[in-house]
């Protein structure tokens, strides 16, 4: 029966590296060029878009898409093109300083709590119950409303709902580092809290923070484009997309208004998620094996 | 009981060779090319015969095992060789054929017994599923059978499986049920990779015990799989040593022990220190690491590292060479039929005892602590964990004291009260004359570079972020021994340098080096405040018996000249007797025994004591197998802790008994020291 086993010559070689990357991060490569461009049309808005987006021209209003305004013209004749590529300015702007300082706050918090154990650790979790016991977008929606109509406003409503999901992330994965033997050693060499919390526990948290943070930029950006759909986000005339939905909602026989910004809130939701999943194969330890 | 049918009812099965592996080769398929992980290898294991492997992490026995099994995955492939098992070939069977003949025919037990069972399902089912499975007998019938299985196997009252589940077995029950199982269906062979390198001691002498009965009573041949010589040696009448790959010598257990004709073995059998190894003795290690097996040198793989090296051996690969009657090995040093010389009787008593009038560094009296556990429900009781229950121990400056005993018995937990990881819950702690036992961080703060511990997992002690040279220079910064970096880079180098890493590797993370030279950063670590005190918490139970012994040698070196003091905790008392000058023996959170190691250790007073000692499985040793598993540390047994478990019990033990001074530095809990020995009892060798 050796015979069997010397008929066919083993192959030793595996499928390439790069096939095997593509196979497994293919959707998050494609996710994450679908950010890239969204934040380079962000940056350069200014310098790309044919018209202004604010200029307002009724002569020109309702027009359908045409090589002059290529996703066609609003209500008021304002270039759905140019207020797109705006769009992405704010709906970034929002979703990442949302996120940001939301996991910046709420990591805080969680690693505190982690760390002081006890009376501490009680009031903070039951701030953060307190707070995750509301529908986000209605709590939102409710202080948004009491801050008044605004970026800025709309992005500390968001803050408010957003901080205690990363405080219990945080909580969570500071406890785990917290009965390492690394830590313990920290602790007998005799070194302060404070250090130990930001050399030994804080990095080693920061694997799954950055998974939770990019997969919520997408749902951060969702959230900011729905609250600005009922009306609460942004100023007029800004360029935003939610409240750009919201103009063109009913429009039935002019889609495009509409149905642009809707493509492109669609599009960077995607591809946060994609990147997000992505970044979460690569981080657990399993994955390199295969 | 049902009549068994016979390992060999098949009478055209009789006589040959239950397994012959010929030529074996597997393959690790990985991004830099394929990893030689078995190459090469071949033996034979007739019916009934038992064969060990040994070898170190890495050396490719687990590979050979799965391999016998076809239990590998991509990116692991057999890519030549053949194994045949009772004449038909392993490696062209199909896999209806296969599944039919695995748990069937061949069976395998594998390391660990926690994760071996299925958590959501009972245990009764899960043994009785093999036997209806494989067609044997169905329905109630298998569950009888499984039940008798299981009785066979020594699970107390089997009856209870049937609506128990695998966690509220221990990990020794549970390598029962899975032992229960592979032999289920009475298979010719048994495959047991490492099946007690996760249990204690005791369990470990119950389990090799079980497997040396199922190879007598049933004629099951067994392949067992360990790092652990002397488990080997208790099991297995015949033994072949691995490294990089290969079977570097076969021979008779016996043979091998006494007289290794390998280099590698011999270093093997030196480099474990033995319960008669005189104290203070530095073992015997081999420096270096296996060659990578991307690229093994084109001479002997053992030649870079081996102490006899000729000068053939770089240029030639020895093959295994018939160097005495029924023995092979595969060096040139010893093709002729050369022994291999016993290794230099080493500089004994490099301790010297403390002086006479030397302060207590360490001073615990009626330490105790208490874990309370999570209720388990709103009107549950609150169920407290008995972890230390009166510790009374004293440390003097310059002494080095071993604190053995079961997992479970409270050894970590002593070792993290000591340097103030926790706070006991009562009990007097003093250290350098000053209480600490409930200090505040801040007032401990000054006090820690004088108390300084080495944890066990050197994969978990050091933070994989921190680069070596962070990690060392982290407390010299902290606690203001060094004005800058500069300045502290050059005290790392001297860090580095005095635990024998190269100077260079100071960039290197931890995920670079292996387990030994991790556990030298951290004892690198420990050192760098210059201690008085240093807590080792298990330092080398995770390491390969070759890395231990150079981390044990080079912890020996730093006490004469650093004059440190140890607390020493440890299962493994071999280690303890060559380590240390004093022991005490620890049970269910108190010591049962204490006194200088040497005395404890060969003239036992404690039954514990003895029957501790007789469970390590030495050739040879005379053996006293303990019943039982410790009791639960969240209810404390009346009376005397070791009561239910102990030979010599009696009524009086109803009554706690003191830790009484019975001699001069000698104290032992016990109403009747001295009377139970392991004299004239059966020895550790299972097959005549």
């Amino acid at each position: 029966m050796n015979v069997t086993v010397a008929a066919a010559p083993p192959v030793l070689v595996r499928p390439s590296r790069w096939r095997r990357r593509l196979r497994r991060y293919g959707p998050a490569f494609a996710g994450a060029a679908v950010v890239m461009v969204w934040m380079l049309v962000a940056l350069t808005a200014p310098w790309t878009t044919p018209w202004p987006p604010n200029a307002v021209d009724v002569t020109r209003r309702l027009l359908a898409p045409s090589t002059m305004h290529w996703l066609g013209t609003d209500e008021l004749g304002r270039d759905v093109f140019s207020r797109v590529l705006y769009g992405a300015r704010l709906s970034l702007l929002a979703g990442f300083s949302v996120v940001l300082l939301g996991a910046a706050i709420g990591t805080t918090v969680g690693i505190v709590a982690a760390w002081a154990r006890g009376f501490w650790d009680e009031a903070l979790m039951r701030l953060t119950d307190l707070v995750l016991c509301f529908p986000p977008i209605i709590l939102a929606l409710a202080i948004a409303a009491a801050l008044g109509i605004g970026t800025t406003n709309t992005i500390l409503a968001m803050l408010v709902v957003w901080w205690p999901k990363f405080a219990r992330l945080g909580r969570a994965l500071a406890l785990v580092q917290r009965s390492q033997e690394y830590v313990e050693a920290a602790t007998v060499l005799g070194l302060k809290p404070t250090r130990i919390l930001a050399r030994h526990i804080l990095p080693n948290t920061l694997g799954p923070l950055a998974v939770l943070i990019t997969l919520d930029l997408g749902n951060a950006i969702l959230t900011f484009a729905g609250l600005s759909f009922l009306g609460l986000g942004v100023v007029p005339p800004t360029a935003e997309w939610g409240s750009m939905v919201a103009e063109g909602r009913e429009l039935v026989e002019q889609w495009w208004v509409a149905t642009f910004p809707g493509l492109a809130i669609l599009s960077v939701v995607v591809g946060f998620n994609f990147c997000g999943d992505g970044v979460r194969d690569w981080l657990d330890p399993k994955a390199h094996t295969r | 009981m049902a009549a068994l049918p016979t390992a060999a009812a098949d009478m055209t099965t009789v006589g040959l060779p239950v397994l012959e592996v010929e030529d074996l080769r597997t393959v690790f398929l990985t991004d830099s090319g394929a990893v030689r992980a078995v190459d090469g290898v071949s033996f034979t294991v007739g019916p009934g015969e038992t064969l060990g492997i040994v070898g170190e992490s890495g050396s490719g026995k687990t590979v050979t095992a799965l391999s016998l099994m076809r239990l590998l995955e991509e990116p692991a492939r057999i890519v030549g060789g053949s194994i045949r098992f009772q004449g038909r070939d392993v490696l062209a069977m199909r896999p209806d054929e296969l599944r039919d003949w695995r748990g069937n025919h061949a069976a395998m037990v594998f390391q660990d017994p926690m994760t071996g069972l299925n958590p959501v399902l009972r245990i009764l089912p899960q043994v009785s599923e093999h036997i209806v499975s494989h067609g044997r007998q169905t329905g109630a019938a298998a569950r009888h059978y499984a039940i008798d299985m299981l009785r066979r196997m020594g699970v107390a009252s089997p009856e209870r499986a049937a609506v128990s589940f695998p966690h509220q077995y221990s990990g020794g029950m549970r390598q029962r049920v899975m032992l229960a199982i592979g032999v289920a269906n009475d298979p010719v062979l048994l495959i047991a990779d490492e099946p007690t390198t996760a249990l204690d001691v005791t369990i470990q002498a119950q389990i090799l015990d079980l497997l040396c009965r199922l190879n007598r009573e049933f004629g099951t041949a067994i392949v067992l799989i360990s790092h652990d010589l002397g488990v080997i040696g208790a099991v297995c009448r015949r033994i072949a040593v691995m490294y990089a790959g290969e079977i570097v010598e076969e021979a008779a257990t016996t043979s091998v022990l006494n007289d290794p004709r390998h280099p590698y073995s011999w270093a093997l059998v030196n480099a474990v220190p033995r319960l008669d190894t005189p104290a203070g003795v530095r073992m015997t290690s081999i420096e270096g690491s296996p060659p990578d097996a991307l690229s093994s040198p084109p001479g002997c793989r053992f030649g870079p590292r081996c102490p006899f090296k000729v000068a053939k051996c770089d240029a030639e690969h020895p093959p295994l060479i018939e160097v005495a009657p029924g023995r092979r090995a595969r060096c040139w040093v010893t093709a002729d039929g050369r022994h291999l010389p016993q290794p230099m009787a080493a500089t004994a008593g490099t301790f010297r005892a403390p002086a006479a009038g030397a302060r207590p560094l360490l001073e615990t009296q009626g330490l105790v602590k208490h874990f309370p556990l999570r209720k388990t429900s709103f009107f549950g009781r609150q169920q407290i964990m008995h972890a230390v229950n009166g510790v009374d121990l004293t440390l003097l400056s310059g002494e080095s004291l071993g604190v053995v005993g079961e997992s479970g018995c409270g050894k970590s937990t002593l070792a993290r009260l000591v340097t103030r990881l926790y706070e006991p819950t009562a009990g007097s702690l003093r250290f350098a004359g000053q209480e600490i036992g409930h200090a505040t961080p801040a007032e401990m703060r000054p006090l820690r570079p004088r108390l300084q511990m080495v944890f066990q997992d050197p994969y978990a002690s050091l933070n994989p972020r921190m680069s070596v040279a962070d990690i060392l220079a982290e407390p010299l910064l902290a606690h203001g021994r060094v004005a800058n970096r500069n300045q502290a880079r050059v005290r790392v180098i001297e860090l580095m340098s005095m635990v024998g890493l190269k100077p260079e590797w100071a960039t290197r993370f931890p995920h670079e080096f292996s387990g030994g030279q991790r556990q030298r950063v951290s004892i690198a670590r420990a050192l760098a405040l210059e201690p008085e005190l240093v807590v080792a918490d298990e330092p080398v139970s995770a390491l390969d018996v070759n890395v231990r012994a150079q981390v044990l040698n080079l912890m020996l070196d730093l006490r004469a000249r650093l004059n440190l003091s140890y607390l020493f905790i440890a299962h493994d008392l071999a280690v303890v007797r060559s380590f240390c000058d004093r022991v005490a023996v620890m049970y269910l959170g108190r010591f049962v025994e204490e006194g200088p190691a040497v005395d404890v250790l060969s003239h036992s007073l404690h039954p514990y004591t003895v029957a501790l000692i007789s469970a390590v499985p030495e050739p040879g040793r005379e053996r006293v197998v303990l019943a039982g598993e410790p009791p639960s540390a969240l209810v404390l047994p009346s009376g005397c802790a070791f009561r239910g478990r102990c030979p010599v019990g009696r009524d009086a033990c109803a009554e706690p008994p003191p830790l009484a001074e019975v001699a001069s530095g000698r104290r032992v809990a016990c109403h009747f020291p001295g009377s139970f020995t392991a004299g004239g009892r059966s020895r550790w060798r299972c097959t005549p």
